[in-house]
């Protein structure tokens, strides 16, 4: 395998452009993608960098065929992948969902934009209920919210391997401040890090003669009789609760005796950390608390975090109109601890806005 | 008493099948079964089906197969393609599939010249879903939604597939319409069909004419007489664009 990174190495790049080097890290094989900001860049960065590794590319007429082609070319054995945003995202839910349904191995990376409709270009966290929770399905996917480039580059390797790993539809949800803005990361090569890359394989297309050596593979999505989805449902339900607690991530910062308790995910983490440092400096006891998983939800953990601290409040901050908070306040339902939000749908939250939030509810 | 022969590449633990009594399909995948058989690429075959009658064939051949979304066939079977240009890549779709909720896939997949084989069965309606107007209903039909016929004022004449493939596509590519009132030319047209993805020369189209009785209301005369007589007068069939000779008219 030609090594893509070499030396480990400084780079200050494009969120975009870091997610396309992670991808050839990952040893992505193959990406299919349509137009859409703010991810055009994955795919301007992949279709200059692919040749030169002996990668592939497909500018498909929509996203539901770029989602569609990526199905089909995962069934067939490659590492394919593809990225998207806002409308986009919506139009993909269609393949997702396929790939849900067949436990496809499906890295996909989306771009946060304003919403609804055509929304924004620029920058929002208001896709989490969709990545989450999309298709005509039960949210059996697995969802990294990144919040720095150094965490794109990571969360494309890793996002690639745990979709290959589990066979759950896997996703990086970035946003489009993460896509455009530049920033420093350490670039590298995953095995100079232990990191294992799951080599992919085929569904369809197996060796071997039909008949004599093995029986043809019938794959399906469709299903007569209620009893068999049930028991399909049902089993996809048990293996995503089994792998639950090792896929499940978060960080937390300063919650110990912390009196209220900030919680965010994406880039808005890094608002609410340096507000956590204003706050303590100023003799307030805040802490803060990041689901790096949306999806398996770190819900035990976030248990544990109020366990141990003081919080008497906590306050929900998201750039959206409570699509992280309807998460929380499912998962540590029975809590009693008074719940305070600061919704920015589609707009950007600085450490000032929380900061200014939290004077206001202590 | 002699049992009929059966295709190789068929797949006997799903046999009899589950087409309605006097249906097309299984003459067109009975032709396939030979064709694919006569070619020996059973082994490397992919088989992909798409949503409503044609969703049956999942598990029709001895191929390895999967089953897509409504109208999502052609995108499936590209990716696979793309990946894997070495396997022979069936799409297998009805003509709502194909024609109206697939035709952005169909269309630019066609304009690409993506090196697969799409069999696209035309029966004139949503035969699955209980007969609707499909986009292939002809003037006049009484389907679910047109139930006193289809009036071309309202709701267009048929979508004639080859004939804007065929216009669509670059030197190279296959486009043809067969009927399964013709069992030697569908056999014919089928081999063409996958031979032209095996030599690598292009896209390969093929929309076979089928029967519906059920959706119809026909019986087995009814039917033959719809086939011959208003169909395959509306439909041309032929080979519209081929690599092999001047084609079949």
């Amino acid at each position: 395998m030609q090594k893509v990174i070499g030396e480990t190495k400084k780079a200050f790049l494009t969120g975009n452009e870091a997610i396309a080097w992670g991808c050839l890290a990952a040893e992505a094989d193959m990406m299919f993608g349509y137009p859409i900001t703010p991810q055009n860049e994955i795919m301007h960065y992949w279709t200059r960098l692919a040749p030169k590794y002996g990668k592939e590319f497909l500018q498909t007429e929509d996203e539901i065929s770029a989602g569609f082609t990526v199905c089909g070319a995962i069934q067939s054995g490659i590492k394919a992948f593809t990225a998207t945003a806002g409308p986009g995202n919506v139009l993909m839910q269609e393949p997702f969902g396929m790939a849900e349904g067949m436990r496809l191995p499906f890295f996909a990376i989306i771009q946060q934009r304003g919403g609804p409709s055509s929304g924004t270009v620029i920058y929002s966290q208001q896709e989490v209920s969709l990545t989450c929770y999309g298709g005509n399905g039960e949210g059996h996917r697995i969802v990294y919210s990144t919040a720095t480039h150094q965490e794109l580059y990571d969360y494309t390797i890793k996002g690639f391997n745990t979709a290959w790993k589990y066979r759950f539809p896997t996703y990086l949800l970035g946003d489009g401040y993460q896509a455009k803005m530049r920033e420093p990361l350490e670039m590298y090569e995953p095995s100079e890090r232990g990191i294992d890359i799951i080599k992919p394989y085929p569904l369809l297309g197996l060796e071997g003669h039909i008949g004599t050596d093995r029986e043809p593979q019938h794959l399906r999505n469709i299903y007569s009789m209620e009893e068999e989805l049930y028991d399909v449902v049902l089993k996809n339900d048990a293996d995503y609760n089994s792998v639950r607690q090792e896929i499940t991530e978060y960080s937390e910062f300063n919650c110990e005796n912390a009196e209220v308790i900030i919680i965010s995910h994406g880039v808005v983490s890094r608002a609410a950390e340096d507000a956590v440092k204003v706050l303590r400096a100023q003799g307030i006891k805040a802490g803060s608390f990041r689901p790096i998983t949306l999806r398996p939800f770190p819900r035990e953990q976030l248990l544990a975090v109020l366990e141990k601290s003081n919080a008497k409040k906590l306050l929900i901050t998201e750039s959206a109109l409570g699509q992280l908070e309807r998460i929380v306040k499912y998962e540590i339902y029975g809590q009693t601890l008074p719940i305070e939000t600061l919704f920015m749908p589609g707009v950007g939250i600085i450490d000032y806005d929380i900061i200014q939030k939290i004077k206001s509810i202590i | 008493m002699v049992a009929p022969a059966t295709p190789k590449s068929w797949y006997l633990p799903s046999k009899p099948h589950k087409f309605c009594p006097g249906c097309g399909h299984g003459i067109v995948l009975k032709a396939l079964g030979e064709t694919i058989d006569e070619l020996d690429i059973q082994d490397k075959t992919i088989f992909g089906c798409d949503i409503g009658c044609s969703l049956l064939s999942w598990d029709f051949l001895a191929c390895d197969s999967t089953q897509t979304h409504h109208g999502r066939t052609t995108p499936v079977m590209v990716g696979i393609k793309r990946a894997r240009p070495q396997l022979i890549t069936i799409g297998y779709m009805g003509d709502g599939g194909g024609y109206s909720i697939g035709s952005q896939h169909l269309l630019n997949a066609a304009v690409r010249n993506e090196k697969v084989t799409l069999i696209l069965v035309n029966n004139t309606n949503y035969g699955m879903t209980g007969g609707q107007m499909a986009p292939t209903t002809l003037p006049g039909q009484k389907t679910e939604t047109t139930p006193y016929g289809r009036d071309p004022e309202k709701t267009g004449y048929p979508t004639k597939g080859p004939e804007f493939l065929s216009e669509l596509t670059p030197d190279g590519a296959y486009v043809a319409r067969a009927t399964v009132s013709k069992y030697k030319q569908l056999r014919r047209f089928l081999r063409n069909a996958l031979r032209n993805q095996i030599e690598g020369n292009g896209f390969s189209f093929l929309e076979v004419l089928s029967t519906c009785p059920t959706n119809w209301r026909t019986n087995a005369q009814q039917t033959w007489h719809f086939l011959e007589d208003e169909m395959e007068q509306f439909f041309t069939v032929g080979e519209f664009k081929t690599p092999f000779g001047k084609g079949d008219k």
